[in-house]
Parts: structure tokens; C-alpha cells; sequence
């Protein structure tokens, strides 16, 4: 029973982070409004990031600043990665949010449907 | 007990998620966004990232939760109800519960959260932490790997930010044109 308790506790946010992943991804491919598409995929990605995170923590370390008398620190490289990553993220965002504001100025919509139907026409 | 206060916000962030999927006002989906990225921070600040917690508070609640207000002020403020889109949803359930049910069974191969001997906290990292400090002379180690051991990446990350903001100026200047 405390086995069962210590591998759930060691894997649960493994676990969560990959049912954000799916949540992400479902958005991403069911929902038609390009908005809520760009919010899915910003979903995606911060699971991505929790589990990087999650694997460069150490129990009982501090924080990757030097700090008299600690003994371990938690794995500074998956934070530098991340840092970067979250950085990228906005980027990409924000080209995305502009091609949208775009896409309303020419169509006349954000749903995906009309879009394409007026595609068609 | 950290890793008890990381698995409840967790949860809390998958509620979020939920939430998110069934809400159709823009304006409230938006603002949880920025909800979620303030919960996401304290996540990382519990999983000892501090550095990541506070880029993430004030770039995914700051900065993303204004561009988005933007973009909805500039577009419109809910979404319209969808037809029925029955096999749009199925395809996106089997694929998305797919790739979960994959990489649910990747992580059990995967070593604890917080345990110290796992292959990741053995190579390259101990060096940055025992050595890093004295070679750059900044105590903030992921500083120090950041601006220095990995600068050309942080350089990267400059240009693609930098092209970014070109392709954005791009697709929202009016060139020419004096309908403004």
C-alpha cells in the first residue's frame, strides 16, 4: 500500500502533465474559433515545460543559488531550457495573434468554418 | 509535502484546462489564461525554479494575457456555437487520449520526481554548480549557464524574438494606406 502511495506521489505530475498535453492537444485539433486554438496550444506547451521542470527538481535541494551551507541544488539546465522556451512561446504567440487579427480583417471571422466557406464562394 | 502542494495545483491546473475547453466567452477564457499562468508559476516555484516561475508570471500572465486582450478587442469577444462537428471531436479524443496513453507509458520508465540519483542530475549539471559560480562569478547559477556557458543560445533566442516583432509589424502596419 505505501508502495502503491510513494510511486503515485513520484509519478503524479508526470502523469498530470501529460493530461494537460492532451487537453492542449484536443483544443488544438476540435475547436474551430483560431483564438481558442492559439490558447490550446499555449496549454500544450506549458505541460511541456511542467515536465521538463518536474525532472530537474531535487527533494531537499534549494533553488540554483548559491546558498551557504546547502548540499544540493536542484538541475539548473532544465530551467535555462525552459527560460528560453517560455520566451520562444511569446513569440510565437504573438505572430500568431497578428496573422488572427489578419485573418478577421480579410474574412470578416475567426471560426474556422466560415473562413473556409467563405474560401469556396 | 511539496510534491503533495505541487500534485493539488496540478490538479487545479487540469480543472483550468477543463474549464477552458467548455467556456465560449473569449474575454473570461483569456483572463484564466492568465489565471492558469499564475497557478503554472507557483508550480515552478515549489519545484524550485525560481527563475522560470517569475518569467512565466510576469511573460505568460503579463505579456500573453495583454497581447491576447488585444487581439479580442481587435477581433471579436465570444465564439460562435459550432455545428456538430461529431467527427472532428472523436478524431481529436482518439488522437489526443493516444498520444496520452503513449506517454503515460513512457513515464514509467521515467526515475521519481526529486530523486537525486536519476541519470539527468549526474552529468554536465554538477559541474555548472560546482564549478559555474566561481568561473563567472555569479551566484545565480541559471544566470550564470544562461549569459554565459550557453550565450549563444540566449543570442538565438534574441533573434527569434527580434523576428518575431519584424513579422508582426509587418502583418499590422498599414503601408501606404490612410484609412487610419
Amino acid at each position: 500500500m505505501i508502495e502503491v502511495l510513494t510511486y503515485i506521489t513520484e509519478h503524479a505530475v508526470q502523469w498530470g502533465a501529460v493530461v494537460l498535453l492532451m487537453l492542449g492537444l484536443y483544443i488544438v485539433m476540435t475547436r474551430g474559433n483560431l483564438i481558442k486554438k492559439v490558447i490550446g496550444l499555449n496549454i500544450f506547451q506549458t505541460a511541456v515545460f511542467l515536465l521538463y521542470i518536474s525532472i530537474g527538481y531535487v527533494l531537499d535541494g534549494a533553488a540554483p543559488i548559491v546558498l551557504e551551507g546547502a548540499e544540493r541544488y536542484s538541475n539548473p539546465l532544465p530551467h535555462v531550457l525552459i527560460l528560453t522556451a517560455i520566451v520562444v512561446s511569446v513569440a510565437t504567440t504573438s505572430l500568431a495573434l497578428a496573422l488572427i487579427v489578419r485573418i478577421q480583417e480579410a474574412y470578416g471571422s475567426i471560426e474556422e468554418d466560415e473562413i473556409l466557406e467563405h474560401g469556396e464562394t | 509535502m511539496e510534491r503533495l502542494h505541487v500534485i493539488v495545483l496540478v490538479i487545479l491546473l487540469i480543472a483550468l484546462a477543463v474549464t477552458l475547453i467548455r467556456l465560449r466567452s473569449l474575454l473570461a477564457i483569456a483572463i484564466l489564461t492568465g489565471v492558469y499562468s499564475l497557478i503554472m508559476a507557483v508550480v515552478y516555484t515549489l519545484l524550485d525554479a525560481v527563475d522560470v516561475a517569475f518569467t512565466e508570471a510576469v511573460v505568460g500572465a503579463g505579456i500573453t494575457l495583454t497581447l491576447m486582450l488585444a487581439a479580442i478587442s481587435l477581433t471579436t469577444r465570444s465564439e460562435t456555437k459550432p455545428g456538430k462537428r461529431t467527427k472532428q471531436r472523436a478524431v481529436g479524443a482518439v488522437t489526443a487520449l493516444a498520444a496520452g496513453m503513449a506517454l503515460i507509458y513512457a513515464t514509467t520508465d521515467m526515475p521519481g520526481l526529486g530523486d537525486a540519483d536519476a541519470p539527468v542530475h549526474l552529468h554536465v549539471a554538477p559541474y555548472y554548480i560546482e564549478v559555474g559560480p566561481i568561473e563567472t562569478g555569479v551566484p545565480n547559477i541559471v544566470t550564470a549557464i544562461l549569459a554565459s556557458y550557453r550565450g549563444f543560445d540566449t543570442l538565438g533566442e534574441v533573434a527569434v524574438i527580434f523576428t518575431a516583432g519584424i513579422s508582426v509589424m509587418a502583418l499590422l502596419w498599414r503601408w501606404g494606406k490612410d484609412d487610419r
